[in-house]
């Protein structure tokens, strides 16, 4: 095969890639595959691995051996499994809550604010994310105490709704932001169209708007729901005494890593679980 | 209550013990390639077999031998792994500063990292970066049964022929008869209380520890499993047929004592606490009433008005008592060597006692110190306050107390339990 020898590389280069589907397709996955590979799958696969070493207790080496005792332990323990229940729902609870605020701030956003006022809101809706998010807990810590706090005597003091209602509030903007996206991509028509058809506000609202909300809904609560289930800092600072799952792996992770890397694999089967779930509401195909 | 000098019993076991190690390396090295390209099954398969711990502590610590000296020209480096404001360059505080003058004598160039509790020293510590460290009794056994590091030759070391004799040759900084390191400091873990709901001083723990107590629900108690040693000492005082004579080493009955108080002690815990800033704004502020926590921790919350005051209990208490130790093989042995003669030093060992609040192991340091009654204030040289003091000590399965019928609860189930506490 002769090869036209007027070509520039880059045209030689473009006119290879233009014969071979394979190797563009190859091009064009390789970063992002080793990516995934080398930063996520493989640190995967290394915690799976650590959950079932062992460590030497007292001189805190990790030995090379199989032992399911880890992980055993960590499935057959009820102190550990009723902090997992009460991680999952703590975070059920902020995702109930961010989606009561998010709706109907959302609506007002989309729906009934000034064309011209929309951006602003947006951007106030964001502005919390632009502040530390340790500045953030500590100044809850500080309203919510419960002696000399700001709240004084109404305060809920330290505990798991004071964990939720701070959650909560660090984590609006991700949930307000799919479900004002989806309003927003909501024809007025359809709301016309339901009136003309004599559905009342609450009739339209549910046979309607909901099922077309629901896959942004579902999508806000991904980041509400995963972001939750991983915090361990909120929890430290107004928990009062309560610990979450994040807790437990770094309070193990020093003195015994194969054992905070199976305390670990609870969050990872949850989300697993939660992800899966949520696929099927079509959500993540609209991210 | 002395702990008595530990007996390892040997056992032939020193080839076996060689083997499985090498069996063990293979095996890392193994998991390490192999994990790469993301066939972990394999070499597990390959490394099967029973993954269980040996019981490290009936073996003799690792052999090692003193550096025979003599100390010479530095190497021009040295890393230190320390508690925070036991190694102050004055980047904290420009005013606080003994390391830079140790850098001028010595030319080592010294790299600070700090650590938060003694379970991450050691993790830190095992990854080798380090040349020296401060150790706690809870973490120096660990450190020299790990053959982290090497046994201190006390005579390359002018300084530690004034270190008080009472803090010399003790459990956590001595074994089989060689020193491995270097007295620095101690403290005791006190009670601290706010003083407005305190108008006459509590000189009992009981309000932290029995139910209807009138401080409930404003108890800030340690957030480490070394606590549970805590629940032990003020049942030592409450239980005597518990017959503990020693925090440290407790049997199943005696642990499963103290793990009881420890829940009863939860449902009336506001706060655990693991931040000396935290727990003393809590006190002051009156939404703690009673906590365990240390006198830097009152010294920080009374800097405007006088607010938390401080005691030490009828039934005693525990504290720490820290020694400055080298890392095996270190490249920096010259270095190391200076600096621990630096840190006990009249003039830093002086220095670091009362920026961080704790009484000095050199007592000519006592001489040096701003406050001239810091010495007397911390009970340096006061014996008789420090005999129901028990230092954190790693607890190991062979009892410490000198117990041969019966096992200890090892430090790993003190965590896990610890762990479960919290949980639960």
């Amino acid at each position: 095969m002769s090869v036209d020898t007027t070509l520039t590389p880059g045209r030689r280069v473009q006119a290879l890639l233009h014969r071979r589907p394979a190797l563009r397709l190859t091009g064009l996955l390789t970063p992002a595959l080793v990516w995934l590979g080398l930063f996520y799958l493989v640190p995967l696969a290394l915690l799976l691995a650590t959950a079932f070493f062992d460590t030497n207790s007292f001189t805190g080496r990790i030995t090379y051996g199989f032992s399911a005792k880890n992980v055993v332990d960590v499935l057959t323990t009820p102190a550990y499994l009723l902090t997992a229940a009460r991680t999952v729902g703590a975070a059920a609870g902020v995702t109930a809550l961010c989606v009561l605020l998010a709706l109907p701030l959302a609506t007002y956003m989309a729906l009934v604010a000034r064309e011209r006022s929309r951006p602003i809101l947006l951007a106030l809706v964001l502005t919390p994310l632009w502040a530390s998010y340790l500045v953030k807990v500590y100044a809850w810590r500080i309203l919510l105490a419960p002696e000399g706090g700001l709240l004084g005597g109404a305060s809920p003091g330290y505990g798991w709704f004071a964990v939720v209602l701070t959650l909560t509030y660090l984590w609006l903007p991700y949930m307000v932001l799919p479900v004002y996206a989806g309003i927003s991509s909501m024809r007025g028509s359809y709301l016309e169209a339901a009136a003309d058809l004599g559905a009342r506000p609450w009739q339209a609202f549910r046979s309607v708007v909901m099922p077309m909300l629901a896959p942004a809904i579902a999508a806000g609560s991904v980041f509400t729901f995963s972001l939750s289930i991983g915090d361990y800092i909120t929890v430290q600072l107004v928990g009062g005494t309560k610990q979450m799952l994040g807790n437990l792996v770094y309070a193990n992770f020093s003195t015994d890593l194969p054992f905070a890397a199976a305390v670990a694999l609870l969050p990872l089967l949850v989300m697993a679980a939660y992800l899966i779930t949520i696929r099927r509401t079509g959500a993540l195909s609209r991210l | 209550m002395p702990a008595g000098r530990i007996e390892w019993r040997r056992r032939p076991t020193a080839l076996l013990r060689e083997q499985e190690r090498e069996i063990h390396m293979r095996c890392q090295t193994a998991v390490r390639s192999v994990a790469l390209v993301g066939a972990i099954g394999l070499a597990l398969a390959a490394c099967g077999g029973g993954g269980v711990a040996a019981p490290v502590l009936d073996d003799s610590p690792p052999e090692a031998t003193a550096y025979a000296g003599p100390v010479g020209q530095g190497e021009g480096a040295l890393s230190v792994l320390a508690w925070p404001g036991y190694a102050e360059d004055g980047s904290t505080d420009r005013a606080v500063d003994w390391v830079t003058p140790f850098e001028q004598a010595t030319g080592c160039q010294v790299t600070v990292k700090t650590f938060p509790t003694s379970a991450e020293a050691v993790q830190l510590f095992s990854t080798g970066e380090y040349d020296v460290i401060s150790a706690s009794g809870d973490a120096s056994l660990r450190l020299v049964y790990g053959d982290r590091v090497q046994p201190v030759n006390t005579d390359l070391v002018p300084n530690y022929a004034d270190i008080l004799p009472d803090l010399k040759n003790k459990p956590w900084n001595t074994v089989g008869g060689k020193s491995y390191g270097i007295p620095h400091g101690r403290g005791a873990n006190l009670l601290l209380y706010n003083l407005a709901t305190h108008p006459t001083p509590p000189t009992s723990w009981s309000d932290m520890w029995e139910t209807g107590s009138p401080a409930a629900g404003k108890i800030s108690p340690y957030d480490d499993a070394i606590y549970i040693a805590d629940a032990a000492v003020y049942l030592m005082a409450k239980r005597p047929e518990l017959g503990i004579t020693n925090p440290y080493a407790l049997d199943q009955t005696q642990f499963d004592a103290a793990i009881a108080l420890l829940q009863q002690q939860k449902a009336m815990a506001g706060e655990y606490w693991g931040d000396v800033v935290k727990q003393g704004q809590g006190l002051a502020s009156g939404s703690l009433m009673e906590a365990q926590g240390w006198q830097l921790t009152a010294n920080l919350a009374n800097t405007g008005a006088t607010s938390v005051g401080t005691t030490k209990p009828v039934e005693g208490a525990t504290g720490w008592s820290d020694t400055w130790m080298i890392k095996k093989n270190t490249p920096h042995i010259n270095c190391a060597y200076q600096w621990l003669n630096h840190i006990v030093s009249p003039e830093a060992n002086a220095q670091v006692a009362e920026y961080f609040g704790e009484a000095p192991a050199n007592p000519k340091s006592c001489a040096l110190t701003k406050n001239p009654d810091h010495c007397a204030q911390y009970h340096a040289e006061d014996t008789g306050f420090w005999d129901n003091v028990y230092y954190w000590t790693t607890p190991i399965e062979q009892c410490i107390d000198g117990r041969r019928n019966v096992e200890c609860i090892g430090y790993d189930d003190w965590v896990k339990a610890w762990s479960k506490l919290r949980s639960s």
